[in-house]
């Protein structure tokens, strides 16, 4: 206990962290932002260019209205304004991978702002085209002794939408979280592919922490190449814990961009440029405003479908669903599409029990598939799932019966009558049950005696004789009226 | 048969030739001929094979055009006057010179011009200065002096350029001949080599305001491949008044009073009463913003210069100085491939932009502009046509102002308002002073054309100018 | 008026190496030219609108349609170093 009061005030003050996240969306156009260039999937290198996202003297960009009509959606469904007219700047800088030698974007006049998904506020959401590929040739592409790289303009020009958050997000957790349904309400208005890894969906996160409670804003750091939810909260944590670190010993955090490894998990600063960045943004000449008109807005608000914020809501609300359950159905579109068909296919109220059965036995057999992809039809889980309501075929073998649909598909009770898997009952199990507890007196006599463990060993008789299609419950009956 | 075909213009040759009393190839063959006679250093290009098939009944009845280098053309060296891009060969063509082999009108050659279109003598080519045909000590203008040098020496029927603050209008003037910067967006832009993209726009340099009008027809268009243009909103007609009857003429004393000189103000002043001899009334109106004319465009335009030069890196095309590391890659390359004048104005431009300027220069220059369109609505409501000298001085002589570049971009302060508010104004020739020509400019609102036209017509037959002393 | 300093920072920024003489006229003539331009620093212009466009249009848009691309032959066919595939550079780390 030798250390200063102080020291030990600032060791046990808590901090808060602030984040906010810069997310990138490449659309899933048909064609380039601003020339007629069909988007590349791992075409060969240099295949998908022409004069304009070549950046030749003379071209000119010209947008693409679909990228507009999908930047629309999504800025609708973010829950922000348009815009009534947007405009395009030039975002100046040198680099390989930038053909013209600046950006087209927006910047102080966006396409939409001021939303809302989730708890999280929305700044900004605006256009603009992706940079080019540098791929780094290795010590063989060697040009006058000093490393070589390689340009590949297939991705340059690629529709981008930029979102911005207010800094509202407060952990690590949540800011993954928030990816998560920022990803899947992207994934279900079909404007993107929203692949992390093939870089489809990239996120940024500015993270600065201050004494918990205080409303002034810390210093904040910049975060790149977060390419994974795991890695975006491996990459916050390490960075709040990197700052609460320096401010601890007194230090101070300083504004920098920072890239994180997901090998090492190691934030290394990105090397700092000769002078500090100076974009000189000013109007692109080249192009004219995006005003929406009323149709361009209508088009954009029609071809909105129900998002899956909503969805949980509605699943939670008018199913009964609990949250956990009604969320993972609204966040996997497939399983509650398919949710929503078995639920239909049945009168009685087995919403609840479908659903269980889809988030639990279902995703345990086909994993990440699609339900529609298997052979199970929607109308034989939903029988399935009554059946067993109705105790015709026990839980046990209803798994088996749900893995042959799945891999076979057909009838539920024509499986279950096949297989002989339907559950023992009436006379047939009133005899298994005689049987075994006249084989196991011992253990008869110790239930008398009240040990009602003991029936463990007469069920698992009768369990053994049926094949598991007897009903626990009712065997249990049975063994108490026979006492 | 060449001496024949200078006597006639474009618009002549190409009659004659829909006539059947001329074969299209002929007439391109002689043409092809005579620009390789070039002594001006007007052409960087010359056609080396015969054009294509002229469509019988071609408008423009297979004249050929010279180009300004500032246009790309696909296979053909389009270097824009700049060492950086010597020896590029555009994989595509601008739509302009596309639209006008469509027409009939095939590429004679490429000219050469300013570096990027930027100068107002042709000494900032990276291939050497042009020579003015009526005195080879002197210069052609520029940026387009390498087309109107070409059109005023018989060394092309007739040619196009671009105009950002005067590079067509200025060049014609100091040569003689006719020159045309039209409305903005009314010509596409694709595929010329961008100076200032707010600004740049194409138009034809000719021998008379027939040919100007004829070879214009063919230039105007919506493109889908430029955002800008618009195209014009009428059918170009080609102009057979001779009179200005009701025509209001406005004289703004800011663009024809200080800095003219006396033997341009003399040829001006004639034109005023040629003017009124035709019909048309003269009326004094003020353009106050055009002082800081010049000032808000040695803003814009070197800002937005200074990104669409930028692309000239060393990667895709073009030069590249060989260096260790990408930061000498770049910084080499553009050291080597860019001329003085170019640096100065990316200097310029870059600055205005920078971080903590960018309020005070462009900024400022892009409210300036808005004054200046103002001036000029308000100066419509009043004049049909505003009429000035298009340059304060004629030609001057070769190397004599290049130490000064202020008094050079000043020198500019005739032409340069119309660019910044978008609107078209012609250069006609208004008669000698000390034995060069001397340019009358009229300006109209936007989309007037056919208005600028008819009366540049009127007064070109009133003026009778005599351009062939410098058709040797 | 423009220092030496802030020339060779604005050289920096545009990518230009200017030498030693390039840098002391440049530093000369831009000052001039600043000095004349500074003279819009003089009018009232508050309230004024900036103009970076004169067309009035809004809302150019192209279908998105495909346009064929350019072989990769003629892509790389004007570049200074390619290795056949890709534009050569010096790489940005080396
Ligand atoms: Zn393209």
């Amino acid at each position: 206990m030798g250390a200063a009061p102080v020291a030990d005030a600032l060791a046990e003050r808590a901090y808060e962290p602030v984040i906010g996240l810069e997310i990138h969306v490449q659309l899933s156009t048909r064609t380039k932002m601003f020339c007629g260039c069909e988007l590349s999937f791992g075409e060969q290198p240099n295949t998908r260019t022409c004069p304009v996202c070549l950046g030749l003297p003379g071209t000119l960009p010209v947008t693409n209205a679909e990228a507009v009509h999908f930047g629309l959606m999504i800025g609708m469904a973010l829950g922000c304004e348009p815009a009534p007219r947007s405009i395009f700047h030039r975002k100046n800088y040198f680099y390989p991978d930038l053909p013209k030698g600046y950006q087209i974007s927006q910047y102080d006049i966006p396409l939409a702002r001021d939303g809302r998904l989730g708890d999280i506020r929305i700044h900004r959401v605006h256009l603009e085209e992706d940079a080019a590929k540098l791929v780094h040739a290795g010590a063989s592409g060697r040009i006058h002794g000093a490393e070589a790289s390689a340009v590949d303009f297939n991705r340059g020009g690629t529709p981008l939408v930029e979102i911005v958050t207010e800094p509202d997000v407060r952990s690590a957790a949540q800011a993954a979280e928030w990816l998560r349904l920022l990803r899947v309400t992207l994934r279900q208005l079909g404007v993107s592919d929203v692949n992390m890894e093939e870089g489809s969906l990239r996120c940024d996160a500015n993270v600065s922490i201050r004494p918990a409670g205080e409303a002034t804003l810390g210093t904040k750091t910049e975060l790149k190449n977060m390419n994974s939810f795991r890695f975006l909260e491996r990459g916050v944590n390490a960075e709040v814990a990197r700052q609460e670190e320096l401010l601890r010993e007194g230090g101070a955090v300083t504004q920098e961009t920072l890239h994180f490894d997901p090998r090492t998990g190691a934030l290394s600063p990105l090397r700092s440029k000769e002078e500090a960045h100076d974009y000189r943004y000013f109007p692109e000449p080249d192009l004219v405003p995006i005003a929406p008109t009323e149709e361009m807005l209508e088009r954009a608000r029609s071809a909105l479908p129900e998002l899956p914020a909503q969805r949980a809501e509605r699943l939670e609300s008018d199913m009964g669903l609990v949250p956990d359950t009604a969320r993972l159905l609204a966040f996997r579109s497939d399983l509650g599409d398919f949710f929503e068909r078995a639920a239909a296919a049945r009168v009685g109220d087995d919403s609840k029990a479908i659903a269980n059965w889809i988030v639990g036995e279902l995703v345990a057999n086909i994993g990440d598939a699609d339900p529609a992809d298997t052979k199970l039809e929607p109308e034989s889980l939903a029988a399935l799932v009554g059946m067993v309501r109705e105790g015709t075929v026990a839980g046990s073998a209803a798994k088996d019966v749900l893995t042959t649909l799945v891999a076979e598909g057909g009838d539920p009770a024509e499986i279950v009558e096949a297989e002989n898997l339907g559950a023992a009952g009436g006379d047939e199990l009133a005899r298994v049950v005689d049987q075994a507890m006249a084989d196991q007196a011992d253990a008869v006599e110790k239930i008398r005696a009240g040990n009602d463990k003991a029936t463990g060993a007469v069920m698992g008789a009768v369990m053994r004789a049926t094949e598991g299609r007897a009903d626990g419950a009712e065997v249990q009956r049975l063994i108490r009226e026979r006492l | 048969m060449t001496g024949d075909l200078l006597d006639l213009t474009a618009a002549q040759a190409g009659q004659r030739v829909r006539a059947g009393e001329l074969s299209a190839s002929d007439l391109f063959e002689a043409w092809r001929e005579r620009a390789a006679t070039d002594s001006l250093n007007a052409y960087r290009w010359v056609a080396d094979a015969p054009p294509p098939e002229i469509a019988a009944g071609a408008p423009l009845g297979g004249v050929p055009v010279a180009i300004k280098d500032l246009f790309c053309t696909e296979g053909v060296p389009s270097a824009a006057g700049s060492r950086i891009l010597e020896g590029y060969l555009p994989p595509y063509t601008a739509t302009a010179v596309e639209q006008l082999a469509q027409a009939g009108a095939p590429m004679l050659g490429k000219t050469n011009m300013d570096e990027f279109a930027m100068g107002s003598s042709n000494e900032n080519s990276g291939f050497g200065p042009v020579m003015n045909p009526w005195d080879e000590s002197r210069v052609p203008g520029g940026s387009s002096g390498g087309s109107a040098a070409a059109v005023a020496a018989g060394l092309a029927p007739w040619a196009i350029g671009t105009d950002t603050g005067g590079s067509i209008r200025q060049p014609a003037a100091l040569c003689g001949i006719v020159g045309l910067k039209p409305t903005y967006g009314s010509i596409s832009r694709y595929g010329m080599i961008a100076f200032a993209s707010s600004l740049d726009q194409a138009g034809p340099l000719t021998r008379d305001v027939t040919d100007c009008a004829l070879l214009f027809r063919h230039m105007v268009g919506r493109d889908p491949l430029d955002s800008t243009s618009t195209g014009l909103p009428e059918e170009v007609r080609l102009p057979d008044q001779e009179r200005l009857d009701g025509l209001r003429f406005g004289v703004p004393p800011e663009l024809t009073r200080g800095g003219v000189d006396p033997g341009v103000a003399a040829v001006f002043e004639q034109s005023l009463r040629h003017i009124e001899e035709l019909g048309g009334t003269l009326e004094e109106v003020s353009l106050p913003h055009s002082d800081q004319g010049i000032s808000a465009y040695y803003v814009i335009a070197p800002a937005e210069a200074s990104a669409n030069l930028a692309r000239f890196d060393g990667v895709r095309y073009g030069l590249r100085a060989e260096a260790g590391d990408l930061a000498s890659m770049y910084e080499d390359t553009r050291e080597h491939g860019f001329g003085d004048e170019v640096k100065r104005r990316i200097m310029l431009g870059t600055y205005a932009l920078s971080s903590g300027y960018y309020d005070a220069y462009y900024g400022r220059a892009q409210r300036v502009r808005t004054k200046i369109a103002e001036d000029f609505r308000s100066a419509f409501e009043r004049v049909d046509l505003i009429v000035t000298p298009t340059s304060p001085t004629v030609a001057f002589g070769l190397g004599e102002r290049t130490d000064d570049p202020l008094a050079m971009y000043l020198s500019d302060f005739c032409t340069v308002p119309m660019p910044l508010a978008g609107i078209p104004a012609i250069s006609i020739p208004g008669g000698l002073s000390d034995e060069l020509p001397v340019g009358i400019q009229l300006a109209g609102p936007a989309f007037s054309e056919n208005r600028i036209l008819e009366a540049a017509y009127a007064l070109e037959q009133a003026i009778g100018f005599d351009g062939s002393g410098a058709r040797g | 008026m423009i220092d030496r300093d802030q020339v060779l920072h604005v050289a920096r920024l545009a990518r230009l190496r200017l030498t030693d003489e390039e840098v002391e006229r440049m530093t000369g003539e831009l000052s001039t030219i600043l000095d004349h331009i500074e003279k819009i620093s003089e009018l009232d212009l508050d309230d004024v609108a900036p103009t970076s466009h004169v067309v009035a249009m809004e809302n150019v848009l192209r279908p998105d349609e495909p346009r064929p691309s350019l072989p990769r032959e003629g892509a790389l066919g004007q570049a200074p170093d390619t290795d056949g595939v890709g534009f050569r550079v010096p790489s940005p780390g080396a």
